[in-house]
C-alpha cells in the first residue's frame, strides 16, 4: 500500500459561541494515500470545510478550536505546528482550494503576477517561462481571454473565473496534497466536466493525493477512488467509491442515493428521507440520524453507534450490523437500483 | 386535445451596458434573444443551460417583472404584452413565481403568516380570518403546519423556506408557475422532497409549470417537454426522453455527456468543449454555438439558423438539420 500522506485521528474542532459549545468536527479519522483521491461527501452543515480548515490550520478562532485529535501529514502532527511552519506548508506541500474562492486570492496583485509567484516558488525557470506556464494554466481551465486575464485583478472577474484562477494556482504549485473544497460546484457541468479531467490528470501524473469535498456523488463516481460519508458531523460510513454507490450500507447513505433523480430510469415518484439535516449537538444522544432514519429502533435513540469496521477500510456507523440475521438490512438494500 | 397556456414569440431581452462618467450606454447584453415556445395546459415545460444563458430573464421577461425588449407573451390566448401595469397586476394573480433563494425571497422581517396572506389581500381578501384560514390551509398543502404560521424565515430549514415559497405562490389559486431554481439551493435529500411535493400539487391543481434548472438530472426527472438555451437563445426542445435519448443539437450532446453521474459503471464519452466562453454582450456571428462547436461548418459563422422542427415536436436551431 502506498504511503500516507494525512491521516486524521479522532479530530475534534468545536465552536464556542453564545449558544453554546458545537462540535461542528465531532471525532473524524481520515486516512490519505498517495495517489489517492478520498471524497468527503454530506449535507450542508455536516462537518465537510470545517474539517479541511481544521488540515490547514484556518479555523476562524475563537469561536473555534482543535479540542483534540491528530492530524499526520506525512508522519508531522499539525495539530501542534507553529503559524510559522504552516505558512511554509500552504500553498506548497498542501493546497487548498476554497468553496470561497476570493478569500485565497491576494486583491492587490493580477492574477498572472500571483500565479507567476507560485509558480516561481516550486521551478527554477525564467519569469517569462513562468508567464507563458501561467497563462496556459489559465487557459487549461477553461479561463477566456487568458492572456488578458492574467494581467487583470481578482475582483474583474466573475466568481466562476475567480474559482478557476484558485483550481489554476492550485495545481500550478505541484502540492503533495490538495485539498478541493467544492471546487465546481458553483461552476457550469461543461467547466466542470473539464477541471475534473484536470484533477485527474494531477492525481495521475504527479501522484497527488486529493481530498475532496463534494455533495455531488456525480464528481465522486467520476474522480474519487474512496469515499468517507459525513452527517452532523460525524462519519456515517466508508468504503471504495463503487460499495458506497452501489452497495451503501448505512441507512444515511441509502437513503441519500435513493432520493437522487436519475437520469437514466423513468421513475415516478422519487424517495424522500423525512425531516431536516441537524445541526450537529454536544452531548446528543443516540444516533444522529435516528429522528429520520426508517429502521430507528428502540435503542437507536439511547446510544449513538461507533463505527463498525466490515473490512478493508470499510465502515457504518449503525446499531443494525449487530443484527447478524441482516434482516432488516436486505430490505433496506432491495430497492436500490441496479 | 391539449392547449396552449401560453405562447412566447420572438421574445427578446436585452440590458443596456452603461458606462463612462456619464453613464451613456455604451453597448447591450443580449440576455433573451429571440426565444420562441409554448407551454401546453398542465405540462411541465423544464429550461436547461449553463449560468448566464438567459433562463431567469426568459422567466422574468413573460411575467414582465422585467419589461421584455421585444416579442409577445400570449396568456390564454390573451396577448399580455401590451396590458397596463394595473392589468398586468391583476392578471398576476394566475402567473406565479418560485425564485431559487429561499432564503433571500421571503422578507426576514415578516412572519409567515404575513408573508402568504400579502397577495391573498392584494387580490381582495378582505376579510382577516379568511385569510387567516387560508394561510393555514396552504401550510398543510405544501407539508407544513397551521402553527408555522407565526415564525419568521429564519426560523425555519432551506427546505421549509422553499415549502413557504411555494405556498405563497399557491395562495390565489394560479394557473402558470414559473419555478427559478426551486430546488438548487437545497440538500439532496431535501430536494427530492421538494420535487415530489411540486409533483403532488400539480396533479392536486391542475397547475403548468415552467421548470428552470441548471441540473439536468432534475429537469428530466420533473419534466415533460425540455428546452435548452444557449447564450439567450433556444437551441433544442423536445419531449424529455428524445432529448436525453437523441439529443441533435451539437451543444445538447455537450451538455448531456458532461453530467457526472453517480454510477461508477456509466460510461463516460464526454465531448470537451474547447475555446472560449464567449459573452452574451458580444455574441458570436451566425450560429452563438460555432465557437465551441466540434462540427462547425462555414455556414455556421455566418447565418444564425432557425429554430425550426426537424421531426415531430423536436425543435432545433442548427445548420446539421435541414
Ligand atoms: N465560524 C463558525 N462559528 C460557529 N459555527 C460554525 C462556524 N463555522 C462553521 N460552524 C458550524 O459548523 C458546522 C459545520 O460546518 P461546515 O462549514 O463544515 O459544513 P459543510 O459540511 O462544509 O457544509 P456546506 O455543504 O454547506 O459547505 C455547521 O453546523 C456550522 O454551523
Ligand atoms: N438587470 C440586468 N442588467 C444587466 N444584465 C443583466 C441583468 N440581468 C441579467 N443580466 C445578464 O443577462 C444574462 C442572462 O442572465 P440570467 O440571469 O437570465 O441567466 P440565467 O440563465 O438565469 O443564469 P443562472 O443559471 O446563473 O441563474 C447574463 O449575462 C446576465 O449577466
Ligand atoms: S443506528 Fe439506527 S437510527 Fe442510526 S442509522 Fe442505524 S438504524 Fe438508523
Ligand atoms: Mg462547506
Ligand atoms: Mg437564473
Amino acid at each position: 500500500m502506498a504511503e500516507i500522506v494525512l491521516e486524521l485521528k479522532e479530530l475534534h474542532t468545536h465552536f464556542f459561541t453564545e449558544s453554546g459549545e458545537i462540535p461542528a468536527v465531532n471525532g473524524v479519522s481520515i486516512k490519505v494515500h498517495k495517489g489517492e483521491v478520498v471524497g468527503i461527501v454530506g449535507e450542508s452543515g455536516s462537518g465537510k470545510s470545517v474539517t479541511s480548515l481544521s488540515v490547514m490550520k484556518l479555523i476562524p478562532s475563537p469561536p473555534g478550536k482543535i479540542v483534540s485529535g491528530e492530524m499526520n501529514f506525512k508522519g508531522e502532527n499539525l495539530v501542534n505546528a507553529s503559524e510559522k511552519r504552516m505558512k511554509k506548508l500552504r500553498g506548497n506541500e498542501i493546497s487548498m482550494i476554497f468553496q470561497e474562492p476570493m478569500t485565497s486570492l491576494n486583491p492587490l496583485f493580477t492574477i498572472g503576477n500571483q500565479l507567476i509567484e507560485a509558480i516561481r516558488l516550486h521551478q527554477k525557470i525564467t519569469k517569462k517561462e513562468a508567464r507563458k506556464k501561467a497563462v496556459d494554466m489559465l487557459q487549461l481551465v477553461g479561463i477566456p481571454r487568458a492572456d488578458e486575464v492574467a494581467g487583470e485583478y481578482p475582483h474583474q472577474l466573475s466568481g466562476g473565473m475567480r474559482q478557476r484562477v484558485m483550481i489554476a494556482m492550485a495545481m500550478s504549485c505541484d502540492p503533495e496534497l490538495l485539498i478541493a473544497d467544492e471546487p465546481t460546484t458553483a461552476l457550469d457541468v461543461t467547466i466542470q466536466a473539464q477541471i475534473l479531467d484536470l484533477m485527474r490528470n494531477l492525481n495521475k501524473e504527479e501522484d497527488t493525493a486529493i481530498l475532496l469535498i463534494t455533495h455531488d456523488l456525480g464528481v465522486v463516481a467520476e474522480i474519487c477512488d474512496r469515499v468517507v460519508v459525513m452527517y452532523a458531523g460525524q462519519i456515517v460510513e466508508e468504503g471504495t467509491t463503487r460499495e458506497i454507490l452501489k452497495d451503501p450500507e448505512h441507512p444515511y447513505t441509502q437513503g441519500l442515493i435513493k432520493s437522487l433523480p436519475n437520469m437514466h430510469e423513468r421513475e415516478q415518484q422519487l424517495y424522500s428521507i423525512p425531516g431536516v439535516v441537524p445541526k450537529p449537538k454536544m452531548n446528543s444522544v443516540g444516533c444522529h440520524f435516528a429522528p429520520r432514519c426508517e429502521f430507528a429502533f428502540e435503542r437507536c435513540f439511547q446510544e449513538n453507534p461507533g463505527l463498525y469496521a466490515l473490512g478493508n477500510q470499510r465502515q457504518s456507523r449503525c446499531f443494525l450490523h449487530e443484527d447478524t440475521e441482516g434482516k432488516v438490512k436486505k430490505h433496506a438494500k432491495a430497492d436500490i437500483g441496479s | 386535445m391539449q392547449k396552449p397556456i401560453l405562447e412566447v414569440d420572438g421574445l427578446k431581452k436585452y440590458f443596456d451596458i452603461k458606462g463612462g462618467p456619464i453613464g451613456r450606454k455604451v453597448g447591450e447584453v443580449k440576455a433573451v434573444d429571440d426565444v420562441s415556445f409554448t407551454v401546453m395546459e398542465g405540462e411541465i415545460l423544464g429550461i436547461v443551460g449553463e449560468s448566464g444563458c438567459g433562463k431567469s430573464t426568459t422567466g422574468k421577461s413573460i411575467l414582465r417583472l422585467i419589461e421584455p425588449t421585444e416579442g409577445k407573451v400570449k396568456f390564454q390566448d390573451q396577448d399580455i404584452t401590451s396590458l397596463t401595469n394595473s392589468e398586468m397586476r391583476r392578471l398576476r394573480k394566475d402567473m406565479q413565481i418560485i425564485f431559487q433563494d429561499p432564503y433571500a425571497s421571503l422578507n426576514p422581517r415578516h412572519t409567515v403568516e404575513k408573508i402568504i396572506s400579502e397577495p391573498l389581500l392584494v387580490h381582495g381578501m378582505t376579510s382577516a380570518k379568511q385569510r387567516l384560514d387560508r394561510v393555514g390551509e396552504l401550510l398543510e398543502v405544501v407539508g407544513l403546519s397551521p402553527y408555522h404560521a407565526k415564525r419568521y424565515p429564519h426560523q425555519f430549514s432551506g427546505g421549509q423556506r422553499q415549502r413557504v415559497g411555494i405556498a405563497r405562490a399557491l395562495a390565489n389559486n394560479p394557473k402558470l408557475v414559473i419555478c427559478d431554481e426551486p430546488v438548487s439551493a437545497l440538500d439532496v435529500s431535501i430536494q427530492s422532497q421538494i420535487l415530489n411535493l411540486m409533483e403532488k400539487l400539480r396533479d392536486e391543481f391542475n397547475l403548468t409549470y415552467i421548470f428552470i434548472a441548471h441540473d439536468l438530472s432534475v429537469v428530466k426527472h420533473i419534466s415533460d417537454r425540455i428546452g435548452v438555451m444557449y447564450l439567450g437563445r433556444m437551441v433544442e426542445l423536445t419531449e424529455k426522453n428524445k432529448l436525453y435519448d437523441n439529443p441533435k443539437h451539437p451543444y445538447t450532446q455537450a451538455l448531456l455527456s458532461a453530467v457526472p453521474l453517480p454510477d461508477p459503471d456509466m460510461p463516460r464519452n464526454r465531448v470537451i468543449l474547447k475555446g472560449d466562453v464567449p459573452s452574451p454582450a458580444n455574441p458570436p456571428s451566425g450560429c452563438a454555438f460555432h465557437t465551441k462547436c466540434p462540427q462547425a461548418m462555414d455556414i455556421c459563422k455566418e447565418v444564425r439558423p432557425a429554430f425550426q422542427p426537424v421531426e415531430d415536436n423536436h425543435f432545433v436551431a442548427c445548420h446539421l438539420y435541414k
